[in-house]
Formats: structure tokens, C-alpha cells, sequence
């Protein structure tokens, strides 16, 4: 009898960094500083240790969906030259390795955040591992250009658990939280599909400036940048943070509206050289980390 | 599997036992500190 299978992709037992790589620790670094974030900036406080195990869960939350959206794309990844290198589409792990680490990863974080910290940060943590894993990845990605909208949710819980870890409720102030997150992510995404959309393209992923084209993607870009602007400010404007904030918030969206006004408005030609996109898509990163910074040094000199 | 093979098996395991060894000290103490952190509310 002939076998027709083809030979196993990993001889060797996979390198423990091959996992670590699965749960995509530059994403989580921003994600540990964002809930971190959350958790400094709400009222009242909490323990350092349980504090340390809020923030522990959240990364392995985190990090426990990044590897079973790698299991369930590794296809996808292996099309496209930014992601090819991951360890599932390189062949240096097994797939049901990946979605086992993934589940064991995500459901330890539920666990322990559950009985360690508090049920209503344990529920919503739990939705959104579901909500990226399953509504985003699985569902949803593959579907829609307005994905990286959708995908920009799972972004923006971080910080709205970590304020819960510490109140055990949700309030206004957390929620504005995530809704920053959540519009910032598509001017901040879309400014790097435009210089890599090629990819996307090559790999299905209805991405927008593929599917809409570019001129659509950039008045999105300059939109949202402009909404952004004013949910930034929204902490401000209803009292749940003071002058520190709010001087912080308005120099820094006014920075990213500005930077974002050529993007939206301009045509690239052949052989662009993408410089006004890849401004904006870095200014975003810092964007973020600054106006978080904000929020903490404006509660830590309140209080 | 060749010798060199077999030896970077080996190598490979023993790195993994070793992560996981220390992951799971980690979250004994961890789980010792916030027994401990609990007990005092």
C-alpha cells in the first residue's frame, strides 16, 4: 500500500520559544500596558500581588488567543512574507500543539482570574478571548473589510479589565477606554495595510484598501483619526480625569489628525515611496503608549 | 535519527522540561502569595 500522506512537517519536538513566539509578545507587551493602564488609573486600589495577577492573566488571555488565531490561520500566514516566518507556517510546531498551548493558555488565565481576582473581570476576559479567537479570526476576518473595525474590539479590552480588576464594576470611564482603543485601531491598521496591501491581496483577507480600494481606506483613515479626536477627549469633557489628561489628549489627537489629513487626502503614485502612511502608522504606537501614560499621571497626581 | 539528531532531541527536551519546571515554581508562589494576600481581607 502507497501512502499519499505527506511527511510529517516536525520531526524534532518544537523549541520552547517557538511557543512563546505563538502568543505574539509584541502585541502583548502593548496589551500588559494598556490593562496595566486600567488598572492604575481606577479608583480605589488593589494589592500589588493581586494586581501582578490581574495583569499576568490578562497577557496569558492575550497571548492564549494570539495562538489559536495562529492555529486557525496558519494557511493564511504562510501566503503572506510578513507572517510566513511564524513557527506554524516554517513547519517548527504541530498545529494541534498550538491549539492545545492556545486553549491551556486561555482557559488557566479565565481560571485564575476568576478565583483570584474577581468574577465580572473573569466574564469579560473570558468573551474576549472568544470574541478575537472565535467572532474575529474564525467568523468575521475572513468576511468583511471591516474586519480590522471588529478586530480592533479585542485591542480595546485590556484596559477595560484591568479598571474592572480593581472595581469590580463597569462603568463610564472603562468604557471610554475601550471605545479609544477600539477607534483608534483603524486608522492605526489601515495606515499600514496601505503600504503592505499586496500581501493581503495574495492571501484573500478582504482588507480594506483591497476590497474598497485606496481612496475609500484613506477618507476612512482621516475619519476615524477625526472621531478619535473627539472620544479621546470625552474622559475629559465628563470629569473623570483633570487638566493633565486633557491637555495630553488634545496635543496628541490634534498631532495624529494632522498626520493623518495627508494620508486621507492625497493618491499615491507608482513606486510611492508610502512616507506620509508609514509616519502615521508609527506615530500611532507612540500615540497610544503617550495618552495611557497620561491617564496614570493624571489619576496618580489627583490622588 | 542520527546521533546528532538524537543528541538535539535531547537538547531540545530537556530545555523544554526546564521552562516548564519553572513556569509551574512560578505559580506555586504565586498561588502561596495570593493565598496569603486573600486571607488578610
Amino acid at each position: 500500500m502507497t501512502s499519499t500522506l505527506a511527511p510529517t512537517a516536525t520531526p524534532l519536538p518544537a523549541e520552547w520559544r517557538d511557543f512563546f513566539a505563538l502568543t505574539k509578545p509584541r502585541v502583548m507587551s502593548l496589551v500588559v500596558f494598556t490593562g496595566l493602564c486600567g488598572l492604575l488609573a481606577a479608583p480605589g486600589s488593589i494589592h500589588p500581588v493581586l494586581g501582578f495577577t490581574a495583569i499576568l492573566c490578562i497577557a496569558m488571555g492575550a497571548g492564549g488567543a494570539a495562538a489559536l488565531n495562529q492555529w486557525w490561520e496558519a494557511d493564511i500566514d504562510a501566503k503572506m512574507k510578513r507572517t510566513a516566518k511564524r513557527p506554524l507556517p516554517a513547519g517548527r510546531l504541530r498545529r494541534q500543539d498550538a491549539r492545545d498551548f492556545g486553549m491551556l493558555m486561555s482557559g488557566a488565565s479565565v481560571f485564575i482570574m476568576l478565583v483570584a481576582i474577581h468574577w465580572l473581570a473573569a466574564l469579560v476576559l473570558a468573551f474576549s478571548i472568544v470574541y478575537y479567537a472565535v467572532i474575529y479570526t474564525m467568523w468575521l476576518k475572513p468576511r468583511t473589510p471591516q474586519n480590522i473595525v471588529i478586530g480592533g474590539g479585542a485591542g480595546a479590552f485590556p484596559p477595560l479589565i484591568g479598571w474592572i480588576a480593581v472595581t469590580g464594576e463597569i462603568t463610564a470611564m472603562p468604557v471610554l477606554l475601550f471605545a479609544i482603543i477600539f477607534i483608534w485601531t483603524p486608522p492605526h491598521f489601515w495606515a499600514l495595510a496601505l503600504f503592505v496591501k499586496t500581501d493581503y491581496a495574495d492571501a484573500g483577507i478582504p482588507m480594506m484598501p483591497v476590497v474598497a480600494g485606496e481612496k475609500s481606506t484613506r477618507y476612512q483613515v482621516l475619519a476615524y483619526s477625526v472621531l478619535l479626536l473627539g472620544v479621546a477627549l470625552l474622559p475629559w469633557i465628563i470629569g473623570g480625569t483633570d487638566l493633565i489628561y486633557g491637555i495630553a489628549a488634545l496635543a496628541l489627537s490634534a498631532l495624529f489628525v494632522a498626520l493623518a489629513v495627508p494620508v486621507g487626502l492625497r493618491t499615491s503614485q507608482p513606486e510611492d515611496n508610502m512616507k506620509p502612511e508609514k509616519r502615521l502608522f508609527g506615530y500611532s504606537v507612540i500615540y497610544l503608549f503617550a495618552l495611557f501614560t497620561a491617564l496614570v499621571a493624571d489619576r496618580m497626581v489627583l490622588s | 535519527m542520527t546521533p546528532d539528531e538524537e543528541k538535539e532531541f535531547i537538547r531540545r527536551r530537556k530545555q523544554r522540561n526546564l521552562v516548564i519546571g519553572l513556569l509551574l515554581a512560578g505559580f506555586v508562589i504565586l498561588f502561596y502569595a495570593i493565598t496569603i494576600v486573600r486571607m488578610g481581607d
